[in-house]
């Protein structure tokens, strides 16, 4: 278990390799974290997995696939891959969404910020934990 | 001296790419874009070429046109464009095949600097590296090139922006897996300046890299900095023995 002060961001806390409270204690609304999760400019998560949605064309083959991953991992779970999954994989490609300290280099239009917002995140967790089928 | 040179781009598109070994862009095309780009009636980069090859003729207001200091270039610049980015003696700065062209244009010519990523110095670019098509990029890592190489590496290695990815996660990690629509290939850039067709013309490799610094949502460093140009170097090192493939097209 860790605490973890990221600085104006809202603080969250690690148990084992899941983040078990919603950020903020902000409700999620799956709806809009499909539509997230689609989005070119905001999550653009389609860029390198794979979605749920076969007729989405171009999809990426980076990460593993999103369909069923609600079936894989429980909420905190997700919640913590998205957040920063290199505290799980140091090495990891997959983007800390709800990280700012130790960036590097980042633009102008995104420093200081967080990918996306503790609200976002949890759209988005709850519409991955939503995806049951494989 | 042809025939290998010939030969040698063949296999390096044939050969599929191995973990210590570094294919070229065209390797990744889709086989249309990959005929279109080998058909000079349909890939239209060869315009900017061939509005270089009439550039380097003319005759500016003041000093004499390229072609007078560069007689017969078909044989005399063949292969110049293999060697850069190489360190200019005097200056001791790290100059691309762009920065040797601005170079003659002002100190040689005495006209003002065409800019990066106007159509005339993209023209001329692409026009100098055409005539090394084939032959295998050989640039300096040694000697005063090894600060600037270094440097390029460290950038090429180092996680940034706010998705912090690093160039070496995707162009060493992930090569041949799918980013959207594109295919990742091994960033060797030996096909610039080219014909994108999101852009609809012919870019820079700057360009190229400022797309892909926006892509991780990092700084974009400008066209020509000391940043590219170290990047540029490292890219080209890493590329040795890849031949020339300018004007390349790309998606
Ligand atoms: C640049 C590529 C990239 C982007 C963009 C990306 N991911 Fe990932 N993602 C990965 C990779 C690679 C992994 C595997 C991580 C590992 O094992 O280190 C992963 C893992 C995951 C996991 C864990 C899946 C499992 O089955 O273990 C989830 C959930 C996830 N990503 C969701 C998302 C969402 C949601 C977004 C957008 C907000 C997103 N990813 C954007 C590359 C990416
Ligand atoms: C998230 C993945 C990703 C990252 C990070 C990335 N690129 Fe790229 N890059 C691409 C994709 C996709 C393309 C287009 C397909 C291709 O040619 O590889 C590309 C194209 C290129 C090309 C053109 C290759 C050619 O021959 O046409 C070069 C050069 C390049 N990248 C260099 C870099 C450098 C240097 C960095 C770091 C500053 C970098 N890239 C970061 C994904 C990435």
């Amino acid at each position: 278990m860790a605490a973890s002060p990221a600085l104006a961001l809202e603080p969250y806390r690690i148990v084992a390799d899941a983040i078990p409270e919603a950020l903020g204690g902000k409700i999620g609304d799956a709806s809009r974290g499909a539509a997230l999760v689609r989005d070119r400019e905001r999550g653009n998560c389609l860029i390198c997995h794979q979605g749920d949605d076969p007729s989405e064309p171009f999809q990426g083959s980076i990460g593993p696939s999103l369909k069923g991953v609600g079936a894989r991992l429980e909420a905190g779970q997700i919640r913590l891959r998205l957040v920063d999954m290199s505290r799980l994989d140091p090495q990891t490609v997959m983007p800390p969404y709800f990280r700012i300290e130790n960036m590097r280099d980042v633009a102008p239009a995104y420093r200081g910020q967080p990918a996306l917002s503790a609200q976002e995140i949890e759209d988005v967790v709850s519409y991955l934990a939503s995806l049951k089928t494989e | 001296m042809r025939v290998p040179a010939l030969l040698l781009a063949l296999l390096s598109v044939l050969a599929p790419a191995s973990a210590d070994e570094i294919a070229s862009g065209s390797t990744f095309l889709s086989p249309e874009l990959r005929r279109r780009q080998g058909d000079p009636n349909r890939n239209p980069a060869w315009f900017w070429v061939d509005q270089g090859k009439e550039l380097f003729a003319e005759k500016p207001a003041t000093g004499q046109a390229c072609l007078g200091c560069h007689a017969d270039p078909a044989a005399s610049l063949r292969g110049a464009a293999t060697h850069y980015p190489q360190v200019d003696r005097p200056s001791g700065k790290l100059l691309n095949l762009e920065s040797r062209i601005e170079q003659c244009r002002v100190e040689r010519q005495r006209q003002p600097a065409f800019g990066y990523e106007s159509a005339e110095l993209l023209s001329l670019t692409a026009y100098v590296a055409s005539l090394s098509r084939g032959l295998p990029m050989s640039v300096r890592t040694d000697g005063p090139a090894r600060p600037f190489y270094e440097a390029g590496q460290a950038f090429f290695e180092r996680r940034q922006g706010q998705l912090n990815l690093s160039c070496k996660q995707c162009h060493d990690g992930l090569v041949g897996q799918k980013l959207r629509g594109d295919t990742i290939s091994h960033g060797a850039g030996t096909g610039y300046p080219a014909y994108r067709l999101e852009w609809n013309t012919v870019g820079s490799l700057h360009r190229r890299l400022r797309a892909c610094s926006l892509g991780v949502r990092a700084t974009q460093f400008d066209y020509g900095s000391p940043e590219y140009l170290a990047l540029e170097l490292y890219l080209a090192g890493r590329a040795e023995g890849l031949p020339v493939e300018t004007p390349a097209m790309r998606r």
